[in-house]
C-alpha cells in the first residue's frame, strides 16, 4: 500500500509519483488531498487498485487498460476518455463527457452526470464497456453511440418519467437502459424505444448487482422497477443522406 | 446493372470507351478487369458489350487490353453549351434531385481554382554565389520534425523529434480507406528511404506494427483503434482535427468498406458505418487540444512528439499560433486541394484555402510572434512533385505530406471512386480479389523509387541555388520570385515580384 499526499502537486509530478508507485510493484494506491490534477491513471495497464480521496482532474482514467480507480468524491470532465478496460468507480457526481469512446471496461457513477455521456462508445467481440449512472444525465446521452450498454438508474429524482433531451442522437449501435420510463420527445432521430428483453436483464444483471455492492445501494430496491431499453434504428443512420457518384 | 434507360433518372455518362473491333481479340481482360460492371461479354454473339454510364474512366481496362483496342474518352458536353450553366452544374443539379442525396466524390478538389505553386519561380546562383554539384559534394536532406526549445538547460535533454531522411512524408490514409496491400507498400517504401507514414485514423493492423519505427499514428475524432498500445507503437502521434479536402467536417467511412479485417483494426462490427464526429467532443478550445495533447505526451510518457493536423481554412494564421502554445511539437497544415477517401463533393469543391497562402500566412505569424522555432510545419494538399515541395519549404515548412502522389504510384489514375470500395486497381478496397492487385513487392519498389528522384531532385535545386543543406532554406523566401500574381498575393506569400 502505498500512500501519495497530492497537496499542491502539479499533475506531471504526481502522475509521474503514481507511475513510480506502480512499476515498483506497488498494487494498491491512495491518493489524498487530490484538488483536480488531471490524467490520473493515465495509460496504467497494470492492474493497480487506485483509492482517490478528493476531486480528480479532467481525463481519469484516459487511455487506461486494466486499473480500478475509486474515486471518494465528485470527478470532473472527461472521464474514461477513449480508455480500453479497467474499471472507475465515483461515489459522486461527474462532468461531462463521461466514457468519450470508451471501448472496455465499467464506469460506475451514484450520482449525476454532466452532457454527451458515453459519446461514441463502442465496443468490439470481448471488449464491451458497460457505464452505470444512479441518478441522471444531461443532454445528448449516447451521441453517435456504437457499442456498449449506458444504463440510468435515476434513482434520485421524484419525476418518474425520464426526461433529457437528444438520447442516442446519431446513435447506430449499443443499448441504453434507463429504469422507468422515458419521455418520447426527449429521444434523438435515430433511436426507438423497445421492450427490455430478459437476456438484456441479464446481460447487465451481474453488472448491476456489481454496482450496488461498490456503491451500496439496495440491489433490490432497483431491480423492482420496470426498465426501458432505446436502441438505434438502423446501424446505418445516413446511409439514405449521401450517393454513390458513380450509381447513376 | 441498369439494362433500360429511365429517362426520368437519365443522366448522361461521363466517359465513352471504344473497342476497336477489329483490334479486339476477346481475350476479355476488360471485362474481368473491371470492378464497375461496365464491359461485360455476350457469349452467343461473341462480341464484348459496354454500359458505358457504368464506365468510370479509371483505365484499367485500357492497361489490360493486349491489342490497344480500348479508349477511354470524356465525353463532350452532353447537354447544350452554356457559358453559366456548364455540364457540371447541369448534372450536379439533376443527380441531386433524382437520388434525394448529396453526392459523396474521393481524391482532391478537381475544379480549376489558380494553383500558386505554378506562379512562383525558384532561384539558382550566377557568378557572386557558387552553385554546388550535388553529386560530388554532400547535400543534407535529413530533417528533425520535433519542438525547438529557446535555450536548454545544463544537462536538460532535447523534447522528442522524429528524424527523416527527407523531407517527404506520406500523408493520413487510413487502413480502410486503403487495402492492407496498399498500407504495406507504403510501409516497406518509408522504411527503405527512412521517412514516416501517417496511419490515418483507422487504427493499425497488428500485421504493420512492424513499422513501428516508421509509423505516425493518428488520434482522431472516432478514436477508432486507438488504445494504449498503438499509441506506443507510433513514432509520433497526430491529432487530426480536420482534413484538407473535407474541412470541418468528420469521416465517415462507409460500411461496405468495413470488412472483417478493417473492424479488427477499426474494433467496431463488421458492416456498420464508421462515424468520426465533425469535432472532437472533448476539444472545444486551445485549452482543451492542450488537454489532449499532454493526455497523450502522459500516456507515452512524454517520448513522442504529438503533431496537430488542421485543415487550411481563413483564420488559420491564428488557429496555427494557438496550436504552437498549446504544447504542440508540430502543425500540419493540410490545404482543399488534399485529398480524401470520400467527402461530400460539394464540401470538397467549395471549402478551405489553398496550402500556399496558408502555409505563408502561418510562418509569418509565427515568426512575428517569435514561436516558429517551438513547432515544425509540415504542408501538405496537392503536392505533385519535388519542386512544389522545395517551394513548400522555402515558404516555412519543415517537411511536406504527399497522399494523392503515393497513390498515383501505386497506380491510381484519379477516377474519384474510392469511397465505393470498387477501386479497379485494387488501391482503396477492401474487396479480396481486387485488393490483390496492388503487389507490395513491386508497389513498395516504385514508390521507393519516387522517394529517392524526388529526393535527388530537391538536392539537384538545391545545388543550384547554392545552398547545402535543407535547413538553410526552409522560409528563405528570397529564393522565390512570384509571376502573374497580384501584390496582395506578393504580400501575403511574403515572396518578390520576378524582376525585382
Amino acid at each position: 500500500m502505498k500512500t501519495i499526499d497530492a497537496n499542491k502537486l502539479y499533475y506531471k509530478i504526481l502522475n509521474d509519483q503514481i507511475h513510480d508507485a506502480v512499476d515498483s510493484g506497488y498494487r494498491n494506491i491512495a491518493i489524498n488531498n487530490v484538488y483536480g490534477q488531471y490524467y490520473i491513471g493515465d495509460g496504467l495497464m497494470q492492474p493497480v487498485k487506485i483509492d482517490i480521496n478528493g476531486i480528480p482532474g479532467n481525463d481519469l482514467g484516459i487511455f487506461m487498460d486494466g486499473p480500478s480507480i475509486y474515486v471518494h468524491g465528485d470527478a470532473q470532465d472527461g472521464i474514461g476518455n477513449t480508455m480500453s478496460g479497467g474499471k472507475i468507480v465515483i461515489d459522486g457526481n461527474a462532468g461531462d463527457v463521461l466514457g468519450y469512446s470508451m471501448r472496455g471496461g465499467r464506469i460506475y457513477v451514484r450520482g449525476n452526470v454532466g452532457y454527451r455521456t458515453c459519446i461514441h462508445m463502442k465496443s468490439y467481440k470481448d471488449d464491451f464497456p458497460i457505464v452505470i449512472i444512479g441518478g441522471r444525465t444531461g443532454e445528448f446521452a449516447g451521441e453517435y453511440m456504437a457499442g456498449g450498454v449506458l444504463v440510468i438508474l435515476d434513482l434520485f429524482s421524484e419525476i418518474n418519467t425520464y426526461d433529457c433531451n437528444f438520447i442516442g442522437a446519431g446513435m447506430h449501435g449499443g443499448i441504453i437502459i434507463v429504469r422507468g420510463k422515458v419521455n418520447s420527445d426527449s429521444l434523438g432521430r435515430e433511436v426507438k424505444v423497445t421492450s427490455l428483453l430478459q437476456e438484456d436483464l441479464l446481460q447487465i444483471k451481474e453488472y448491476l448487482f456489481e454496482y450496488c455492492q461498490e456503491l451500496n445501494i439496495n440491489y433490490n430496491n432497483v431491480m423492482k422497477s420496470r426498465f426501458t431499453k432505446i436502441i438505434s434504428a438502423t446501424n446505418r443512420p445516413y446511409k439514405n443522406l449521401y450517393i454513390d457518384g458513380f450509381l447513376h | 446493372m441498369k439494362w433500360f434507360k429511365k429517362v426520368h433518372h437519365y443522366l448522361p455518362p461521363d466517359f465513352i470507351l471504344e473497342r476497336a473491333d477489329d483490334l479486339c481479340i476477346r481475350c476479355k481482360a476488360c471485362v474481368t478487369q473491371c470492378s464497375f460492371d461496365a464491359n461485360f461479354y455476350d457469349q452467343k454473339r461473341n462480341f464484348i458489350y459496354t454500359l458505358q454510364q457504368n464506365c468510370v474512366g479509371c483505365n484499367r481496362c485500357v492497361a489490360y487490353c493486349p491489342t490497344e483496342a480500348i479508349v477511354v474518352k470524356n465525353r463532350p458536353n452532353p447537354f447544350r453549351e452554356h457559358s453559366h450553366w456548364g455540364a457540371y452544374y447541369i448534372s450536379g443539379i439533376k443527380r441531386r434531385a433524382y437520388y434525394g442525396g448529396t453526392p459523396v466524390k474521393s481524391m482532391g478538389n478537381d475544379r480549376p481554382f489558380p494553383i500558386y505553386w505554378d506562379k512562383l519561380l525558384l532561384n539558382a546562383s550566377q557568378v557572386t554565389n557558387p552553385s554546388i554539384d550535388p553529386l560530388r559534394e554532400p547535400m543534407e536532406l535529413r530533417t528533425y520534425i520535433g519542438r525547438r526549445p529557446k535555450y536548454l538547460k545544463k544537462g536538460e535533454a532535447l523534447p522528442p523529434s522524429i528524424m527523416l531522411q527527407t523531407p517527404i512524408m506520406i500523408g493520413a490514409m487510413s487502413y480502410g480507406a486503403l487495402s492492407f496491400n496498399s498500407v504495406e507498400s507504403i510501409g516497406r517504401a518509408v522504411t527503405m528511404a527512412g521517412t514516416f507514414f501517417n496511419s490515418g485514423e483507422g487504427g493499425l493492423s497488428r500485421d504493420h506494427y512492424k513499422f513501428s519505427k516508421h509509423v505516425i499514428v493518428q488520434v482522431a475524432s472516432g478514436r477508432f483503434g486507438v488504445h494504449k498500445e498503438y499509441l506506443d507503437i507510433g513514432s509520433a502521434i497526430e491529432i487530426k482535427i480536420g482534413q484538407g479536402a473535407k474541412p470541418g467536417i468528420g469521416g465517415h467511412l462507409p460500411g461496405e468498406k468495413v470488412s472483417e479485417s478493417i473492424s479488427q483494426a477499426r474494433m467496431i462490427p463488421k458492416g456498420t458505418d464508421a462515424l468520426s464526429p465533425a469535432p472532437h467532443h472533448d476539444i472545444y478550445s486551445i485549452e482543451d487540444l492542450r488537454q489532449l495533447i499532454y493526455a497523450l505526451k502522459e500516456a507515452t510518457r512524454y517520448s513522442k512528439p504529438v503533431i496537430v493536423k488542421i485543415a487550411a481554412v481563413h483564420n488559420v494564421a491564428a488557429i496555427a499560433s494557438g496550436i504552437a502554445r498549446s504544447g504542440a511539437d508540430a502543425i500540419s497544415i493540410d490545404g482543399f486541394k488534399g485529398g480524401t477517401g470520400a467527402a461530400p463533393e460539394i464540401i470538397r469543391n467549395h471549402v478551405g484555402i489553398p496550402i500556399e497562402l496558408a502555409l505563408a500566412a502561418v510562418d509569418t505569424r509565427l515568426r512575428q510572434e517569435g514561436i516558429r522555432n517551438e513547432v515544425s510545419i509540415i504542408a501538405s494538399g496537392g503536392i505533385r512533385g519535388s519542386a512544389d515541395a522545395i517551394k513548400a519549404i522555402a515558404l516555412g515548412a519543415d517537411a511536406v505530406y504527399i497522399g494523392t502522389a503515393a497513390l498515383i504510384t501505386l497506380g491510381c489514375t484519379l477516377c474519384q471512386q474510392c469511397h465505393t470500395g470498387r477501386c479497379a486497381w485494387g488501391i482503396t478496397t477492401q474487396d479480396p480479389f481486387l485488393s490483390k492487385r496492388v503487389n507490395p513487392d513491386i508497389m513498395s519498389e516504385h514508390l521507393y523509387n519516387l522517394f529517392n528522384v524526388w529526393s535527388l531532385e530537391l538536392k539537384e535545386i538545391m545545388g543550384a541555388m547554392g545552398v547545402n543543406s535543407i535547413e538553410s532554406l526552409r522560409g528563405n523566401r528570397l529564393h522565390l520570385r512570384g509571376v502573374g500574381l497580384s501584390d496582395r498575393d506578393l504580400e501575403i506569400l511574403g515572396v518578390l515580384p520576378a524582376g525585382e
